[in-house]
This record gives C-alpha cells, sequence and structure tokens, in this order.
C-alpha cells in the first residue's frame, strides 16, 4: 500500500542522510523523495512516498519520529492529498512524428520547453498518474532520458 | 579560550568525573586543555574498550560516560564500543578529533568520516564547525544521551575548531529541541485500562526489560510487585530488577532463559512488558506473544511498542512514574493460585538441576554452573557483575545470585570482550564496591590488554576467566546444528594465564577441582586487589 510521508526537517547538512539512511537500515521501501525549503528557511519539507503494509507504515512513522532532526511528520493517502510530480522526458524527433508528439503534449497539458535539431525536452506537471500515462502515450516515440522530481504533495484543503 | 578549552568546560558543567581515552594528534588540543580541569583521564589501551569502560561507569552512576578519541582509526576502532551502547541504550557522549575541517572530505591522513560510518550506532551526532557552537552542542549532547530512550551522541570535533578562538563562552542553562520531547509520564487514560485489566486478571506478569535499570525504575517495580503479589520475570538486560533469590522473581525469560520463566510467559493472561524491546532471544515468536492475553509495553521509546509485538495496551512513559502511578491504585489482584502454580515450576526446575549436579564431572574441571552460583553467592551483596559473551554469559545468566547489586552484560550487541573495560569502568564509578568480571578465554583475548590499564590506575577488578580452550557458545552451535563439525574454534596458542597475571602484577589462581571451589573463591574475592582466576571447564558442556 502506498502511502505519503510529509516529513518537515530541520534544514542542515546531512540531514537528508539520516533520514534516507533510516529508510535504508530498517529496509524501508522509498518509491520516491522530494526535498525543498519550507516557507521558513531553517525548515525543510520531504515528501516520501513509500510502499508497505500496515506494520511498516506504522513503523516509518515511529522511526521517522524518533529522528532528532525531524520536526513533524505527517503522513497521508494519495486520494486525501494533492500531489504533482515534475518530469522532464528529452525524446528524438523527426518530421513525420513531430506532430503526433505535439498532439500529445496538447491533450495531456505538457510542454515543450526546449527544441533541437532532431531532439526535443518536453515538461509535463500533474498527478504522478497522469505523467505515467503521458510517458505510456509516447512510448513509440525514442526517447533518450528523463529526469522525475519524485511527487511533492500536501494534505487538501477541504476533507472529505 | 578556543574550542577545546570550552568543550573541557562544558565537562565541567556536566560534572564529568572521568574521560575515558586515547590521544592522538587532531585530538591533542582537548587532551592539553584537559590538563587544567579538575577531570581525570583514563588511557585505555584500545579505543573500543573507552566505550565499554564509559558503558560500565554509565550504567553504575546513572550518569553520562565520556569517552575521547583521535580521528581516522582511533574513531573508527570506537565504532563497536559505540554500537554496543546503542543496543544497550547506555549513554555516552563519545568525542572524536577530526582532521582540519578545510581538508575534510579529501582524504586526509587520519580522516574518517565517523559520523557517516555511525549514524545507525548514534542517537544523534554532531560535526562542530564553529567554536561557538560548543557550549550548544555539549550542553544537547547530555540531555540526549541521557533522557528518553537512553544512547550514546557523537560529537565529531576538527582540530582547527578545537584552536579556534571563542569569545565569550556562556554554558546555556536550559535546551531549546523542539524536535526532541520525550514522553516521561504515562497517559492517564492508558494507565486506567492498565488498572482495570489488571485488576481483573487472574495470571498477570511483570516482564522487565533493560529501561527497568535505565529509568532507575528497579525499586518502583519492586515495591510494586511486592505489594500488589505480582511475579516478575526478566529479559537478560532487566536481570536484577528483583533480587534473584526473591519468592516473586521467575528468572529470565527467552531461549536462553529458565523453562519456568518461559511457561510463565506463555501461560499469563496479562503481562507488563517493561522497559524491553521484544528482541528475538528474549521472545522467540513475538506475534504470538499477544495471543490470548493482555499484553501491555510500557517504554519511553514509542517506536518500540508494536514494533516486534502488538501491544492490546500501549503505554508511552519512563518506567518510574509510569509504576509510581500504577502504585498509586489499589489493584492486588488475586494471584496466590498463579504463585504456587509458578513456585511449583520453579520447584520442578530446582530439583532437575540438583540431579544434574550429581552427574560426573570431568576430572580436572569444575562445572561452570556451579562456579557461578558459588563465585556470585560469595560475592558482597552490593557487588557488581559482569558478565562477557558467550557461554560464559548464559551460565551467569542461569546461575548468578544477584542480591543488592547490580548485573551487567551486552544483552543487545554481545560484543565479546565488553566485561573487563565494563568492570573497570563500573569500578572506577564505585572504588568501593566489588567489582568482578566473568569471560571466557576468548573473550578475555579481545580485552586482556586493559590488564595493563587496571595496573597503572590502581583499578583492582577481579576477573574470572572460564577457560576450555574453544570458542565454547559457537562450539556448542556447530555441535547441535552441524553436528560435530567444529570450525575455527580452537584456541589452542591461548597464553599462559598465570604468565600474563603475572606479566601484570596481578595475583593469579587456578582452579580445576570442584573440592576447591570454595575456598578458591574466598581466596579470590578477599581484599580490594586484582586477581585473575583461571576457571577450567570441559569444552563439552552446553550451556
Amino acid at each position: 500500500m502506498k502511502r505519503i510521508y510529509n516529513v518537515l526537517v530541520k534544514n542542515q547538512s546531512g540531514v537528508l542522510c539520516k533520514v534516507s539512511g533510516l529508510f535504508w537500515r530498517r529496509c524501508f521501501n522509498i518509491d520516491s523523495l522530494a526535498v525543498g525549503e519550507t516557507e521558513d528557511n531553517a525548515v525543510s519539507n520531504m515528501t516520501i512516498v513509500s510502499t508497505g503494509d500496515d506494520h511498516t507504515q506504522e513503523q516509518i512513522e515511529k522511526q521517522l519520529n524518533k529522528k532528532i532532526d525531524v520536526i513533524k511528520v505527517k503522513t497521508f493517502d494519495e486520494k486525501e492529498a494533492v500531489c504533482r510530480e515534475l518530469m522532464l522526458i528529452k525524446v528524438k524527433y523527426t518530421r513525420e512524428n513531430r506532430r503526433d508528439i505535439i498532439d500529445n503534449c496538447s491533450v495531456m497539458n505538457a510542454t515543450i520547453i526546449d527544441m533541437g535539431n532532431n531532439m526535443m525536452t518536453i515538461q509535463i506537471c500533474d498527478t504522478p498518474e497522469r505523467a505515467q500515462i503521458f510517458l505510456e502515450n509516447i512510448n513509440h516515440i525514442r526517447i533518450v532520458e528523463i529526469t522525475r522530481s519524485g511527487t511533492v504533495a500536501l494534505t487538501k484543503c477541504k476533507e472529505g | 579560550m578556543n574550542g577545546a578549552d570550552a568543550i573541557v568546560k562544558c565537562l565541567e558543567m556536566e560534572n564529568v568525573e572521568y574521560v575515558f581515552g586515547y590521544p592522538g594528534v587532531a585530538i591533542c588540543p582537548f587532551y592539553d586543555s584537559i590538563l587544567n580541569a579538575n577531570i581525570k583521564t583514563i588511557l585505555v589501551r584500545h579505543e573500543q574498550h573507552a566505550a565499554h569502560a564509559a558503558s560500565g561507569y554509565a550504567r553504575l552512576t546513572g550518569k553520562v560516560g565520556v569517552v575521547a578519541v583521535t580521528s581516522g582509526p582511533g574513531a573508527t576502532n570506537v565504532i563497536t564500543g559505540i554500537a554496543t551502547a546503542y543496543a544497550d541504550s547506555i549513554p555516552l557522549v563519545v568525542i572524536t578529533g577530526q582532521v582540519d575541517s578545510r581538508l575534510m572530505g579529501s582524504d586526509v591522513f587520519q580522516e574518517a568520516d565517523v559520523s557517516g560510518a555511525c549514524e545507525s550506532f548514534v542517537k544523534y551526532s554532531y560535526i562542530i564547525r564553529k567554536a561557538e557552537d560548543v557550549p550548544r552542542i555539549v550542553k544537547e549532547a547530555f540531555y540526549i544521551a541521557n533522557t528518553g530512550r537512553k544512547g550514546p551522541v557523537l560529537i565529531d570535533f576538527p582540530i582547527d575548531i578545537q584552536n579556534q578562538k571563542i569569545n565569550k563562552f556562556e554554558y546555556p542553562e536550559s535546551i531549546e529541541m523542539p524536535s526532541y520531547k520525550p514522553t516521561v509520564k504515562g497517559n492517564a487514560k492508558q494507565i486506567d485500562k492498565v488498572v482495570r485489566e489488571l485488576k481483573k486478571a487472574k495470571r498477570p506478569l511483570i516482564c522487565t526489560g533493560g529501561g527497568a535499570h535505565l529509568s532507575g525504575a528497579a525499586d518502583v517495580i519492586r515495591q510494586f510487585a511486592d505489594k500488589h503479589r505480582i511475579p516478575v520475570v526478566s529479559t537478560m538486560m532487566g536481570l536484577g530488577t528483583m533480587p534473584t533469590e526473591h519468592p516473586l522473581f521467575f528468572g529470565m525469560v527467552g531461549n536462553n532463559g529458565q523453562a519456568y520463566g518461559n511457561r510463565a510467559m506463555n501461560q499469563a493472561d496479562m503481562i507488563l512488558l517493561a522497559g524491553a524491546r521484544v528482541a528475538d532471544r528474549s521472545i522467540a515468536r513475538p506475534n504470538e506473544i499477544e495471543d490470548n492475553k493482555v499484553l501491555v509495553h510500557i517504554d519511553v521509546d514509542p517506536a518500540e511498542i508494536g514494533k516486534n509485538a502488538g501491544p492490546s495496551i500501549p503505554l508511552v512513559g519512563d518506567l518510574k512514574h509510569v509504576f509510581e502511578d500504577l502504585d498509586k491504585e489499589d489493584i492486588r489482584p488475586a494471584t496466590e493460585e498463579w504463585l504456587a502454580t509458578l513456585a511449583g515450576y520453579r520447584k520442578e526446575a530446582e530439583e532437575a538441576k540438583k540431579a544434574k549436579a550429581d552427574l560426573v564431572i570431568t576430572p580436572g574441571t569444575v562445572d561452570p554452573t556451579h562456579f557461578i552460583h558459588a563465585l556470585s553467592d560469595a560475592m558482597q551483596k552490593n557487588a557488581v557483575y559482569v558478565a562477557d559473551v558467550g557461554q560464559n554469559q548464559l551460565w551467569s545468566c542461569a546461575n548468578c545470585i544477584i542480591r543488592e547489586g547490580r548485573f551487567f552484560t551486552t544483552g543487545g550487541m554481545g560484543c565479546m570482550g565488553y566485561s573487563v573495560p565494563a568492570a573497570m569502568g563500573a569500578k572506577v564509578s564505585d572504588p568501593s564496591r566489588q567489582v568482578v568480571a566473568v569471560c571466557g578465554d576468548g573473550g578475555f583475548q579481545m580485552c586482556m590488554m586493559e590488564l595493563g590499564t587496571m595496573r597503572q590506575y590502581k583499578v583492582p577488578v577481579k576477573i574470572a576467566v572460564i577457560r576450555n580452550n574453544v570458542l565454547g557458545l559457537v562450539r556448542q552451535f556447530q555441535h547441535f546444528n552441524y553436528k560435530d563439525r567444529f570450525s575455527v574454534i580452537d584456541l589452542t596458542g591461548s597464553p599462559d594465564l598465570k604468565s600474563i597475571a603475572a606479566a601484570y602484577g596481578m595475583k593469579f589462581l587456578h582452579l580445576n577441582d570442584e573440592a576447591k571451589m570454595d575456598k578458591t573463591i574466598k581466596e579470590f574475592l578477599a581484599n580490594d586487589e586484582s586477581v585473575l582466576l583461571q576457571c577450567d571447564v570441559d569444552p563439552n558442556e552446553v550451556a
């Protein structure tokens, strides 16, 4: 079962290592990890997506809370949150498939952010599922490189 | 004042009496400053033992044990000691010298990323980047080490920062750590639930772990058990919570424990698991422990609760506070029948043990269980018994009589060579106490260099080496699991212990005859002097 952990940590060197080391040592899985500063520059926010059973999920939360550099842990399901992932995809294009790529981008709200003679970079910022669908839709095109930000998430403003 | 002066001043502010360690260039500013302070230093013969000695010191005093070693190999050598302290939740502050901070990361001479290497063995770690941070960091380090679930804290201290000038020294009076606030007081609603269940229980049992000692709760738990007539068992780390001869005490649990202790665990309808982490050696099938019983798990570390066994009633808090709160209630469950059943089980076991006592003992050896029993029986009431790791440890756990004294061993990490340095640390902290280390000949050879430290600082620890010339517990494992295909367990070539004792100016005794046991033990324990006792046992003895 997927679970999202929104972890507020002290914004100082070594903290990322301590938190990711905890997952490694305790054999917890990390599906994705995204880190950035919050409104308070002394505090960073880590969004960790992990898959595991109830017992593992409970342990992840408890072990995170035990870390002295961890200020707060919020945990929720995907449906309780708004989630986004940024994906940059560099593809090879030809005169024949150019139109097809542009159509796919326009359907999925993706943008072409860089272009050369035979390559272009597409950006999609969407829910992890839609980003995945987009990737599958352009699967027939030659993909050169992909980079993904990992999921970032905040709980929904309205409950239920 | 420089950074090194500041850290030494902080240690004085924390009332540190002893620093165990080993200097090297990268920690020299610290060792220079400490000459001006009212803090005694003890030069161990291996950095690992500095941490073990500090562990013995911390366990007996309840204070933080302090270690200071140099960078690189000094720091990596101390890691096993840190990991041992972490596994047993022992409060230490370990200061490691580090290379010049401007050179860190460039693999210069004697550089080791000790904070990275130790990450999973420390409760917290610091690298000091500015000398002015020293007071805050040391204050926090001592606080973190000795509160909540206790444990070692590492302070990595680059040499240039040790030499960096500090304009104003101010030791903080309070701690501001919003992200670290251990829960001490148990939740009142949960305590009510426990009381309600306890009143109904027909077969309640308290199982104490190392947390009982760490929170200083042993007396409170003892009083609680006495008043409410609830039987007590212990894990290896919890031994000594109750005097072993107390009628309400039913032994150690686990795969190395007493059968009657395990029967008590199985048959109880309610267990108060107090400061025990349900480790594999204590509870063989943790997921079954909650079957058919109310399992109350009391621990200061919320992450321990539910980690290995799912409790019916989780109760986060310091044991001392929790048992004081529980004791306010008039519980007194009807336990006489249950106590009689347990006493019956114990009697059965004791009779079986007596029957074994009549068996023939190999000539030229003694029965190790007799030896441990007789030794601990003859020790002073409040003596400290430090068991090493291996068969000697299991024989000790099962046969050591603990009255008002303490029983130390490393139950978590099982680190061979712990006993002698830990005993040394304990003796240093309280010279009036009798301190006895019991180890095997494998463990002894991992720490025997500390006889030099004992001699130098006049620390009269008594050491009994159970000698069988093999790595006994591994041999025993190979006997049962590999059908006597013994592999790499032979300790032939071990030194003559009489010569070793002579080399270090120690008295030596040799016991290889049951008839001379009492006399030899008497001589071993007489006078407050270091004695090395060799006790020969048959390598075929199993624990």
